[in-house]
């Protein structure tokens, strides 16, 4: 494609020096980054990098301790979000900061409504929102509430409206987290579109693969403090990781390259299951799925967004009640009546959306790690304070929790490590089945080993795991079993040897497997 | 200059501008009115301007425990004042028709028990809005209390019952004693338990929660019970002390006067961290107020503007907000030039962290 | 406002009810009767009752049938009440209005309608005077000036008040304090000390009273406590006793209204005097009446109640004899 090339004096964005501290924590550190014209940019680092604090500073949402940004040569310092946007700066946040309330084409096109005789043209909001999101491949009803919708669906009405609004350059932090592969290839054929009339694009993801797929540039970050800025040509994988970990991968990447075959032994099927469901379902939910779980088994879900994998976890934990078919644990059968029975059973549950499900945010990060073990406990039976940190420091030690210490409000730690805090919660319990919801989404490269490797050690131990991911390649590390989803359906269940990604591609496409990379690691 | 640490400040430190408050408010009376500290015994009774502002103090300070609780799940309960008023009409209605101390004060509480019951259920089980859930017993529950005292002021002789009101235990006056000894129950109840816990993480995040298998419901349902409770005790109070039952004034708009003690005690509207000691302190603040302007003299058509300004003052102090207008930071906008002056107060800075 | 959602939504259903049945006979009493429908405001306090329940006993005496429609502190009930009354075409129409404005539209049906209205215990706003016959209504100013006359005798004309004002701007609240004030204003030795809103309440009352107390040292500086009503009274009756003071002998107590608990106050030598506000509203009303339906005299446009001072001599028999009525 031929670039854009007004050939502009000043890179678009030159941020130099930039420096943001929280109580106890330096997050940014006189970092500089630089955004040229028609450029896709990848910030990369660690959870708890500063990447998403750079963003947020670089838009003003944060109050800068020191530093200059400068647009296009221009010295500039928005106060917010709508102060960006005026700048023609259009960002999406780690946290998609949409209102659930109101419907999808009120928050595409919130303060900036069509008006046609001083009012809002509904209508023509209507079409111009079906034209937007058309161009992301998505075709929903525009006048639902947004928070009917899923994860994912919110994102790329998050992506959409940023995208629509930015005429000079567009932040995305971690905006692919919660996509699936064909959302992926839609999302990257608009950036290059974008790119090619010269705008500028930052890019944060733990996606290895989508750096190089769409990238022109590389910065890095650790620790607050900049690492240094490639050319993505000019950077092996291995050395970017290096870059990032500040320390030789040969370990992690020993750890993700983990063999899967060596994990795909049968044998333990005579174990009698620890769970099993049999007819479950529920209606406009799942359809009615047979599933076995036996200890110290692994059973990934692989299916495309929407296939029923989240729906599919939420009824087994009991989160949603099944209306049809019947469960057992331990060989006696029983009605799973809510997350507290689950509980009782020795079940846990990390979801999906963490934010919403998951953390409760302005409590600390020792009260959330124990939260579920003092709920099993009940009330009257307290867990005394010593305790409760003695569980939080072994568990903020042992899962590598980056945070200053366990009183910190959880909702302050940046994203990867609150989802280690929500893991802590529930291996606090020593629960028998995990279950977990795409474990590693937003998870950095080391951490995502981390888990990887902590996912293995418990199933030696005899916990059982329940696993949805978007990511192929890891599930078909750790599994024993996969079990494929479509429309809402278990299609397919793959065990030992099947389990590899072509044939879990090609359970869940009946078609020919779809174009594309499917983000597979070296 | 000593840094605030992160995690949970001393406690003191974080209280300053309850605490400051108080003290201004009551400096400002002793101003007013040099004898305001005075006290002295009164046919064993503790007897002073301080005393009545705690005695004064303690219905809004009772119906403030509860409302703390039910406000830190993410709730209101606007049927506190209602609920006094019902609990003061069973109390006299009975006492008038001859039934013994014990029977009383049993069914008074047990009718508080019934309504936060109502209203726990109301939000935990059929998930109406907390606002408009009590709202429904706050507008009905005046017209159940008229309903039991036929409208009319039910007065009684029960020197056991009036001694709720105006008796005293070791020299001091017994609602100041009650409501220090429920305050105590209550905190030993949330804070010797993992209930506190709970209650917080519901209000932050009631779908967490469940999700982290906290029983939701129960919460929701003991703390709107508990409100109830601490409402008809209050509503015993005031019954007990004029020896009548007035429905058509008992508690009324005394919810709102709760509802702003909580918040002067710093527990935010949408849920969360609470603190019961610092909401008895915010009614405290009020009170204090209302006697001061008693004592002052001031025409009474000043008593809600005057209110009113100390109350903005009282909530300014605690506005996060307030810290913007504080000086920057060093660096924050280099073209600024020098800070301002040193930051005020405890209002917290948010850079400061010592690098390594 | 709507206090007894419940208890009103259960009687307008009711009275709509009763409305429904009166309209279906002839009201007409066949004897030559008169009938009056009476649209009262409800039965907020014991005064309201007492009102109520002396219309009913005034009405039988006079052989007068009387129809009672209870509006539950709302105007729309009363309108309605007024339109079926008109409908059954019945003698006089009494109101009671809970506010003051929003009258003139019914009141021109009645007056179409030929039906003579009297207004009991409150005024209305209105242009047009001739919407209603008279008004009933005690003269608050008066009963001011009746309290003060009576304090000031007493003591001599010498005397420090406190006073206990009613609700900050409501009608009684200003007229009470203007009969006082002016009684004040003419006897040299009598000064007002301190004045302050007790709400009309009897908690209010207390606490005020508590810190009146306080404010003059322990209550020594006060000869009297002037209370715009007796509940409040009654409370400052108590906040003087728990100071350790005798009420009635150390501090005087003089107030307005005359209901029962003030009579058994004064009995009991706590508190000195009391302006009735006769709960006979009702009676007057009935005599112009039947004067302008014999000869049609018109009557003037307002006729006072009388503002009696009562004190602990008659009290205990005064008390025996109200405390049915309220
Ligand atoms: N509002 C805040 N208050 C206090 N500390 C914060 C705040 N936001 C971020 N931090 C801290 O700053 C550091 C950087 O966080 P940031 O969110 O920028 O990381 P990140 O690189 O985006 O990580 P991730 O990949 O996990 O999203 C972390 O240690 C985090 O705990
Ligand atoms: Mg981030």
């Amino acid at each position: 494609m031929t670039p854009y090339s007004p050939q502009p004096s000043a890179p678009l964005l030159a941020i130099r020096g930039l420096s943001k501290a929280f109580l106890g924590v330096q997050a940014l550190d006189g970092v500089d980054f630089t955004l040229r014209h028609g450029e896709i940019h990848a910030l990369l680092g660690e959870n708890g990098a500063g990447k998403s604090t750079l963003i947020k500073t670089l838009t003003g949402v944060y109050r800068r301790d020191a530093g200059t940004v400068a647009l296009e040569g221009r010295e500039i310092a928005p106060r917010g979000v709508e102060e960006a946007q005026r700048l023609h700066i259009g960002t999406v946040y780690q946290e998609v900061n949409l209102l659930p309330n109101l419907s999808v084409a009120e928050n595409l096109f919130l303060g900036r409504q069509p008006m046609r005789f001083g009012f809002v043209d509904r209508g023509a909001m209507r079409r111009r929102a079906r034209a937007v999101l058309s161009g992301f491949g998505l075709s929903v009803d525009v006048t639902a509430p947004l928070g009917r919708f899923s994860v994912a669906t919110q994102q790329i009405v998050a992506i959409a409206r940023a995208v629509d609004m930015s005429a000079k350059a567009l932040i995305l932090d971690e905006p692919t987290a919660s996509l699936d592969a064909q959302e992926v290839a839609v999302l990257f054929g608009v950036l290059r579109a974008l790119k090619g009339r010269g705008i500028g694009i930052v890019f944060v993801t733990h996606f290895l693969d989508q750096v190089y797929a769409v990238c022109d540039r590389i910065t890095v970050l650790r620790n607050g403090r900049l690492v240094g800025e490639r050319r993505t040509e000019d950077l092996p994988r291995l050395d970017l990781v290096a870059m990032m970990l500040g320390r030789e991968l040969e370990a992690a990447a020993h750890r993700i390259a983990a063999d899967p075959a060596a994990d795909t032994q049968a044998g333990t099927d005579a174990r009698p299951p620890l769970v099993r469901f049999r007819g479950f379902g529920k209606a406009r939910s799942v359809e009615p799925f047979d599933l076995d779980i036996r200890p110290g088994e692994v059973v990934g879900l692989a299916g495309l967004l929407g296939s029923g994998r989240t729906e599919t976890v939420r009824l087994v934990f009991g989160m949603d009640r099944a209306d049809r078919g019947e469960a057992a644990v331990d060989g006696r059968t029983l009605r799973l009546r809510g997350p507290r029975e689950a509980i009782r059973l020795g079940f846990g549950f990390c979801p999906e959306d963490r934010k919403k499900e998951g953390i409760v945010g302005e409590l600390s990060v020792r009260e959330n790690i124990v939260l579920a073990l003092q709920a099993r406990q009940g009330w009257l039976r307290p867990i005394p304070r010593r305790r409760q940190e003695e569980i939080a420091d072994r568990f903020i030690r042992l899962l590598d929790i980056r945070t200053p210490d366990a009183e910190r409000p959880i909702q302050l730690l940046s994203g990867g490590n609150q989802q280690k805090a929500l893991l802590a919660r529930w291996l606090a319990t020593e629960p028998r089945l995990l279950i977990l919801d795409e474990p590693t989404r937003g998870i950095d490269v080391g951490a995502h080993a981390e888990i990887i490797r902590l996912i293995e050690r418990l199933c030696a131990d005899g916990m059982a795991l329940l696993v949805v991911s978007s990511e192929l390649e890891e599930i078909v590390a750790y599994s024993r079993r996969v079990v494929v989803l479509r429309d809402r359906r278990h299609v397919a269940e793959l065990r030992g040897g099947e389990v590899t990604v072509d044939r879990i591609v090609s359970a869940i496409a009946s078609e020919p497997v779809p174009a594309g990379p499917e983000g597979a690691p070296a | 200059m000593t840094l605030p640490l992160p995690g949970p400040a001393p406690g003191l430190l974080r209280a300053l501008p309850q605490y400051g408050a108080l003290a201004a408010v009551l400096l400002a009376n002793w101003l007013l009115f040099p004898d305001f500290f005075s006290i002295r015994l009164q046919d064993g009774r503790l007897f002073g301007s301080l005393i009545d502002v705690l005695n004064r103090g303690a219905p809004v300070a009772l119906l403030a425990i509860g409302m703390t609780m039910v406000i830190a799940t993410r709730g209101i309960d606007l049927s506190v004042g209602a609920v006094m008023a019902i609990a003061g009409a069973v109390a006299a209605t009975m006492t008038q028709a001859g039934w013994g101390l014990p029977a009383v004060l049993a069914a008074s509480l047990g009718a508080g028990l019934l309504c936060g019951l109502w209203n726990g259920l109301l939000v935990a089980l059929l998930r109406i809005q907390p606002i408009i859930a009590t709202l429904i017993l706050m507008v009905a529950g005046r017209g159940v209390a008229q309903l039991i005292t036929e409208g009319q002021i039910v007065t009684f002789v029960s020197p056991g019952l009036a001694a709720i009101g105006s008796g005293s235990f070791l020299t001091v006056p017994m609602p100041v004693v009650i409501t220090a000894a429920l305050l105590a129950v209550t905190a030993l109840l949330v804070r010797a338990t993992a209930l506190g816990l709970m209650i917080e993480a519901v209000g932050v995040n009631r779908l967490s929660s469940a999700g982290a298998g906290v029983n939701t419901p129960v919460v929701l349902v003991a703390v709107y019970v508990w409100c109830g409770l601490c409402a008809a005790v209050a509503g015993l109070i005031v019954t007990a002390d004029i020896r009548g039952a007035d429905v058509n004034n008992a508690g009324l708009w005394l919810e709102l006067d709760a509802i702003l003690a909580v918040v002067i005690g710093g527990t935010s509207l949408l849920g969360g961290r609470f603190g019961l000691l610092l909401s008895v302190v915010g009614a405290a603040i009020i009170q204090a107020m209302n006697t001061g302007i008693l004592l002052s003299g001031f025409k009474p058509e000043f008593n809600l503007i005057v209110k009113a300004a100390v109350l903005l003052a009282v909530l300014l102090l605690q506005s996060p907000a307030l810290t913007l207008l504080l000086p920057r930071p060093k660096g924050a906008r280099p073209p600024l030039g020098p800070p301002l002056g040193p930051p005020l107060g405890p209002a917290k800075r948010e850079s400061g962290s010592v690098k390594p | 406002m709507s206090r007894n959602w419940l208890t009103s939504a259960a009687t307008a259903a009711a009275t709509a009810m009763a409305a429904l049945l009166i309209g279906l006979g002839s009201v007409q009493a066949a004897d030559g009767k008169l009938v009056v429908g009476f649209s009262q405001i409800g039965s907020e306090s014991g005064w309201r009752a007492a009102e109520t329940k002396t219309a009913k006993a005034e009405a039988q005496k006079r052989g007068i049938d009387l129809k009672i429609s209870d509006a539950q502190q709302k105007q729309e009930n009363q309108i309605k009440a007024v339109r079926s009354f008109v409908a059954q075409g019945v003698d006089a129409i009494f109101i009671a209005p809970v506010v003051a404005t929003g009258w003139d539209a019914v009141l021109k049906e009645a007056k179409e309608a030929k039906i003579p209205v009297v207004l009991l215990d409150r005024q209305i706003d209105t242009k047009d005077q001739s919407l209603y016959m008279t008004a009933v209504t005690s003269d608050t100013v008066h009963e001011g000036r009746v309290a003060g006359e009576w304090l000031a005798k007493q003591t001599g004309g010498t005397c420090a008040v406190v006073e206990l004002q009613g609700t900050v701007g409501s009608s009684p609240a200003i007229n009470r304090k203007k009969g006082f004030d002016e009684v004040v204003a003419k006897t040299p030795g009598m000064k007002i000390i301190r004045t302050q809103s007790g709400d009309f309440t009897r908690a209010k009352g207390k606490e005020v009273m508590e810190s009146f107390i306080k404010a003059e040292d322990g209550g020594k500086r006060i000869c009297a406590v002037y209370a715009h009503n007796d509940d409040m009274a009654v409370g400052a009756i108590q906040a003087i006793r728990e100071a350790g003071l005798k009420p009635g002998k150390d501090i005087l107590v003089v107030s307005i209204d005359g209901v029962p608990d003030i009579f058994k106050a004064m009995a009991e030598g706590e508190a000195n005097a009391t302006v009735e506000l006769t709960p006979n509203m009702a009676g007057p009303a009935y005599d112009v009446l039947v004067a302008f339906k014999k000869d049609g005299k018109a009557p003037p446009k307002w006729i006072k109640t009388e503002s009696a001072l009562f004190t602990p001599d008659t009290a205990k028999a005064e008390y025996e004899r109200r405390k049915d009525a309220y």
